[in-house]
């Protein structure tokens, strides 16, 4: 639990005059799983982009692995990604495929010499994780949100990551949904020993799936602890997101 | 208090002429990376055969139907219109000749890059435009592959390579729509009919009309990639993209065909 995977200092972002990230730090250790909590808008997404390569940032060093991100170009860049699984916001199915050629898709994009048999197996495997066999030769366009974003978490596992990274993984789905996902990013945890980053503003969600929540106020992470040490913060920001989330 | 609504309600007003081609300078700077990107990931390896076969099948079996009903009515409108002003002059029997050289010189390839544009060029627009906004370009490129060099150039080197050949299916058909009319009214056999139409084109007009053709689909392709890959972010910038697609590529495809003429009178001069 004590090796570093995520160690970032002092990441800047702006996009034109809006300064998104002013300066966060965050460091993830092996095997933990961190929840950034935080408003709309105020860079959560833009965090994980950063951790991936998928977005430059202005200032700061961020560590992944070991490596540092902002340096890595081409290849480097490509076999690092697959250390790092991304689950997005709207699953990012590919419509054009069917639910078999979606999780194929990163196996023999990324690694060369697979037999059919084995590909199958894998295909097939990753389906049996995530309870959903039977969708195998369905179009994305035929699935139900929750079921897209369990395939979508799914096609992320098929490179097995060091990493996973969920952006906003209960957006848009109904409770007992939103309660599948949240022990499926569990039992992701448990089988893979995969450290991971959720970004939400779901409470529940963070409560059962984060070992330590990050609170990013006004682009820094000015609360960073266990979701009872977060919310025992008198600061009325933090307060008015408690409330809002379990009072409503 | 009624002055303040006015404010309000009022269109933004348009940006200074100074800052207008500053704009478009940069996107001219914007487009001429992406080309250059293009030709850099064309070339290096790489290559993605099988979906370039694949986006063949797409741009051309596709589009197939459309091609050959368009072609097939273009060669006999253009014949019934053509036939009174020969007749006039006691010319009729010029009328394959004449036929074969607008047909092969401008008609085929200008029908074929119009109904390529409003179908592939748009469907190209709106499927990478709707991609971008679905995050489907930046999962691809998580999952370690190139999403410009799988979606980009695939798909430019599949309306490069197409579009010639149906130009040329649609030559074909536009010729027999027209023999079809011309024997009905003249009855001129096949054989004449196309000993009439060999001898009026030369290997110029029939490499003229193919190098044009590629040209086409590499304008359509790359247009409906660049608005599809550089939509905005929402459903109206998937609607936008598919539809500046079809405008610019059109728009193009005329300057294009003007060039060509041009080129191609100065070859014939000389």
């Amino acid at each position: 639990m004590d090796e570093l995977v995520i160690d970032i200092h002092g990441l800047k972002k702006s996009f034109g005059d809006l300064h998104v990230l002013r300066g966060v730090d965050l460091q993830v250790h092996r095997g933990e799983n961190v929840v950034v909590l935080g408003r709309s808008g105020t860079g959560k997404s833009v965090l994980i982009k950063i951790i991936v390569g998928l977005l430059k940032p202005d200032a700061g060093e961020v560590r992944v692995l070991g490596q540092d991100v902002t340096l890595l170009r081409g290849r480097e860049l490509d076999e690092f990604r697959q250390k790092v699984g991304f689950s997005f916001q709207s699953s990012a199915l590919y419509d054009s495929m069917s639910i078999r050629e979606n999780l194929e898709f990163p196996l023999v994009r990324n690694i060369r010499n697979l037999s059919r048999a084995d590909i199958n197996r894998a295909v097939e495997e990753a389906l049996d994780d995530v309870g959903l066999s039977q969708t195998i030769n369905q179009m994305p366009s035929e699935l139900s949100g929750g079921q897209r974003k369990r395939i979508g978490i799914a096609r992320t596992l098929m490179l097995k990551p060091e990493i996973m990274l969920y952006d906003e993984p209960t957006a848009g789905l109904d409770p007992i949904t939103s309660i599948e996902i949240n022990n499926l990013i569990n039992e992701v945890r448990q089988r893979t020993g995969a450290s991971s980053i959720i970004i939400t503003h779901d409470l529940t969600c963070a409560k059962t799936t984060g070992d330590r929540v990050a609170m990013l106020l006004d682009g820094t992470f000015e609360r960073v602890g266990t979701f009872d040490e977060v919310f025992a913060d008198p600061d009325e920001r933090v307060q008015q997101f408690y409330n809002y989330n379990f009072v409503n | 208090m009624q002055a303040d609504t006015k404010s309000t309600d009022s269109p933004p007003s348009r940006p200074s002429l100074p800052r207008r081609f500053e704009r478009f300078f940069i996107n001219l700077a914007d487009v001429a990376a992406f080309v250059g990107r293009f030709f850099r990931e064309a070339l290096l390896p790489p290559y993605e055969f099988k979906e370039i076969i694949r986006q063949c099948y797409e741009v051309g079996y596709r589009s197939l139907l459309l091609i050959s009903t368009t072609g097939f009515i273009t060669g006999i409108v253009f014949t019934n219109q053509s036939r009174p002003s020969l007749t006039e002059f006691g010319a009729t029997s010029w009328l394959p000749s004449l036929i074969a050289i607008a047909v092969v010189r401008a008609l085929g390839p200008l029908v074929t890059a119009l109904i390529a544009a409003g179908k592939v060029g748009s469907s190209i627009g709106a499927e990478l435009g709707s991609m971008n906004v679905t995050e489907q370009i930046d999962a691809m490129e998580v999952s370690g592959t190139d999403p410009f060099k799988f979606l980009v150039v695939t798909r430019v080197l599949a309306t490069s390579f197409t579009i010639p050949l149906l130009t040329m299916y649609t030559i074909f058909v536009a010729l027999i729509g027209a023999y079809i009319n011309v024997n009905q009214n003249e009855q001129t056999s096949f054989t004449s009919y196309i000993q009439e139409v060999f001898g009026a084109i030369t290997y110029l007009d029939i490499f003229m009309s193919l190098i044009k053709s590629i040209a086409f689909g590499f304008t359509i392709g790359m247009v409906g990639c660049y608005k599809g890959y550089h939509s905005s972010k929402g459903t109206e910038g998937v609607g936008k993209a598919a539809n500046s697609s079809v405008v610019t590529a059109m728009f193009l495809v005329f300057i294009e065909e003007l060039l060509s003429l041009q080129i191609a009178n100065a070859i014939r001069g000389s």
